[in-house]
C-alpha cells in the first residue's frame, strides 16, 4: 500500500497528486472561463435587445439539457477544425492542434458558464432597484453605475452561488479524462491499468476529490463571511 | 454542414432511445425509494442511522459519477470473494454497473430533495392527524409523503433532467445509448458538429417532454396554490 502510493518512479503517489493539481488548475481556468460567458450572457438576457436574448437563452437551454459529455466530444473532436476555420479566414493555412487542456478548459468552460449565467443574473436582479436610481440621481453615467455600484454588490450575492458552479465545474472536468488529459481521473485509470489495483486507485482518487471539495468549501465560506461584514441580509444570516 | 449525413445518423442514433430511457426510469425508480429511506435516515435523530446517511450523501455529491462508475464497474471486480458471490452475474454486466451507479447518485441528490419536503410538512398536520388517531406509519403514508411530493416536484423535475444527461455517461462502460452511437458516428465520419446537433436534438427534446409532464403534474396537484 505505501508502496504503491510511495513518491519517485517507483510508486504513484506524485502522479497523483498532480494529477490532483491538474484537476484543481482546469477546474479554477474553467471556472473563470465561466464567469466572464457567464457575465457577458447574464447582461445579453438582463438587456432589452430581443436578439441578444434569443442567443443567450439558446445557449442555457442548450448547455442546461444536453448531457456535458456531448458538449465534450463536439469540442475534442471539432475544436482544432474550428480554430482552424477561424485561422483560414484570417489568412492562416496551417494545421492548428488544440491541446487537451485548452480544450478541455473551453469545453468545462462553456458548461459551466451556462450556470454562471443564471447566477449572475439572479443576483443583479437581487440588487435592490433604489441603488439602480440612487445611481442616476447622483448623475453617474451607465458605465460607472455598473462597475462602482451594482458590480460589487453583484459579486457579494453572486458569490454563494459561484461556490455551487465550482463544485459543478470540479466534477465536469473528470469528464475530460476522456479525451487525454491527465487529471485525478486519468491518472487513477492510468495507475489502476498498471497495477491492476483498480479498488485502491479509485478509492485514492475519491478521497482526493473530497479532499478538494472540503478545501474549497472552508474558502467559499471564509469568502462569504467576509464579504458580508456589516450586512444582515439572507446571505450573512 | 452535411444534411445527407444528419439525416442517416438520425435514424441510427434513435436507436439508441430505448436504452437511455430504460436506464433513466429503472435507475430513477430504484433511486426514488432509496432516497426516501436516505431522507429518512438523514431526520431519524438517531444518530446510527442519521450518521452514515449524512456520509453516503456527501460522498456521492462530492465526487464525480464518472468516477463512481468506474468504482463500481472496474474497482469492485477487482475482488474474488466479489467474483466468486452471487452478485457477479450482475456486476460483471456494464448495463446493470450503469444502473446502480445511477441509483445511488440519484438517491443521494433527491434525498436532499425530499428531505427539504418532509422538513416542509408542517407541524399542524401531524397534530391533526396524531389528534384523529393515525399511526405513526399511517401519517407517513397518507398525509406527509403526500405533501412531500408535491412540495418536491418542482426540484424533483430538475433532478430527472439531471439523470437524463448523466445517463450519457455510461456510453463510457461501452454502453450503446445516444451519446455511445453519436461517438461512434462521430469517429468514423468527424462530423462532430452534425452529429452532436442530431444527439443534441434528442435529449432536447426528451428534456422538454420531461419538464412539459412536470409542469403538467405541478398544474394538477396545485403546486402553485401552496
Amino acid at each position: 500500500m505505501t508502496e504503491l502510493f510511495s513518491l519517485g518512479s517507483q510508486g504513484w503517489g506524485d502522479e497523483m497528486l498532480r494529477g490532483a493539481l491538474m484537476t484543481v488548475l482546469v477546474s479554477a481556468s474553467s471556472l473563470i472561463l465561466g464567469i466572464v460567458i457567464g457575465i457577458i450572457f447574464a447582461a445579453c438576457k438582463l438587456s432589452n435587445i430581443f436578439l441578444l436574448k434569443l442567443i443567450a437563452n439558446i445557449y442555457t437551454t442548450i448547455i442546461r439539457g444536453i448531457p456535458e459529455l456531448l458538449v465534450i466530444y463536439l469540442l475534442f473532436f471539432g475544436g482544432s477544425g474550428a480554430v482552424m476555420y477561424v485561422a483560414k479566414i484570417f489568412g492562416y493555412n496551417g494545421y492548428i492542434e488544440l491541446n487537451a487542456f485548452t480544450i478541455g478548459t473551453i469545453a468545462v468552460g462553456a458548461i459551466s458558464g451556462a450556470y454562471s449565467t443564471e447566477v449572475i443574473r439572479g443576483a443583479v436582479n437581487a440588487v435592490p432597484k433604489g441603488q439602480f436610481e440612487a445611481g442616476k440621481t447622483l448623475g453617474l453615467k451607465p458605465y460607472p453605475l455598473n462597475m462602482m455600484v451594482i458590480f460589487p454588490q453583484v459579486a457579494r450575492i453572486a458569490l454563494p452561488g459561484i461556490g455551487n458552479v465550482w463544485q459543478i465545474t470540479l466534477k465536469d472536468t473528470a469528464l475530460i479524462s476522456v479525451t487525454g488529459l491527465v487529471e485525478i481521473m486519468r491518472q487513477s485509470r492510468i495507475a489502476a491499468g498498471s497495477t491492476h489495483e483498480p479498488f485502491i486507485f479509485y478509492t485514492a482518487a475519491i478521497i482526493l476529490y473530497l479532499l478538494i471539495t472540503r478545501l474549497s468549501n472552508i474558502f467559499f465560506d471564509k469568502a462569504e463571511k467576509k464579504y458580508s461584514q456589516g450586512f444582515v441580509t439572507r446571505i450573512a444570516s | 454542414m452535411r444534411f445527407e449525413l444528419m439525416y442517416e445518423s438520425f435514424f441510427k442514433i434513435i436507436q439508441g432511445i430505448p436504452l437511455t430511457l430504460q436506464v433513466v426510469i429503472i435507475a430513477t425508480i430504484l433511486g426514488f425509494i432509496l432516497a426516501i429511506l436516505v431522507a429518512l435516515m438523514r431526520i431519524s435523530g438517531r444518530g446510527i442511522l442519521s450518521i452514515p446517511a449524512y456520509y453516503f450523501v456527501y460522498l456521492i455529491r462530492g465526487t464525480p459519477l464518472l468516477l463512481q462508475l468506474y468504482f463500481v464497474y472496474y474497482g469492485l471486480g477487482q475482488f474474488s470473494f466479489i467474483r466468486e458471490s452471487f452478485l457477479w452475474p450482475i456486476l460483471r454486466e456494464p448495463y446493470w454497473c450503469g444502473i446502480i451507479t445511477l441509483t445511488i447518485s440519484t438517491g443521494a441528490y433527491s434525498s436532499e430533495i425530499i428531505r427539504g419536503g418532509i422538513m416542509s410538512v408542517s407541524k399542524g398536520y401531524l397534530e391533526a392527524s396524531n389528534a384523529l388517531g393515525m399511526s405513526k406509519f399511517m401519517t407517513f403514508m397518507k398525509v406527509t409523503l403526500p405533501i412531500t411530493f408535491r412540495q418536491a416536484l418542482p426540484a424533483y423535475g430538475n433532478e430527472l433532467i439531471l439523470m437524463v444527461k448523466a445517463s450519457s455517461l455510461i456510453s463510457i462502460i461501452t454502453l450503446m445509448e445516444i451519446t455511445g452511437i453519436a461517438r461512434t458516428i462521430i469517429s468514423k465520419t468527424y462530423a462532430p458538429v452534425e452529429i452532436f446537433l442530431v444527439a443534441g436534438s434528442i435529449y432536447l427534446f426528451i428534456n422538454f417532454l420531461i419538464v412539459m409532464s412536470v409542469n403538467f403534474a405541478e398544474n394538477r396537484l396545485g403546486v402553485k396554490n401552496i
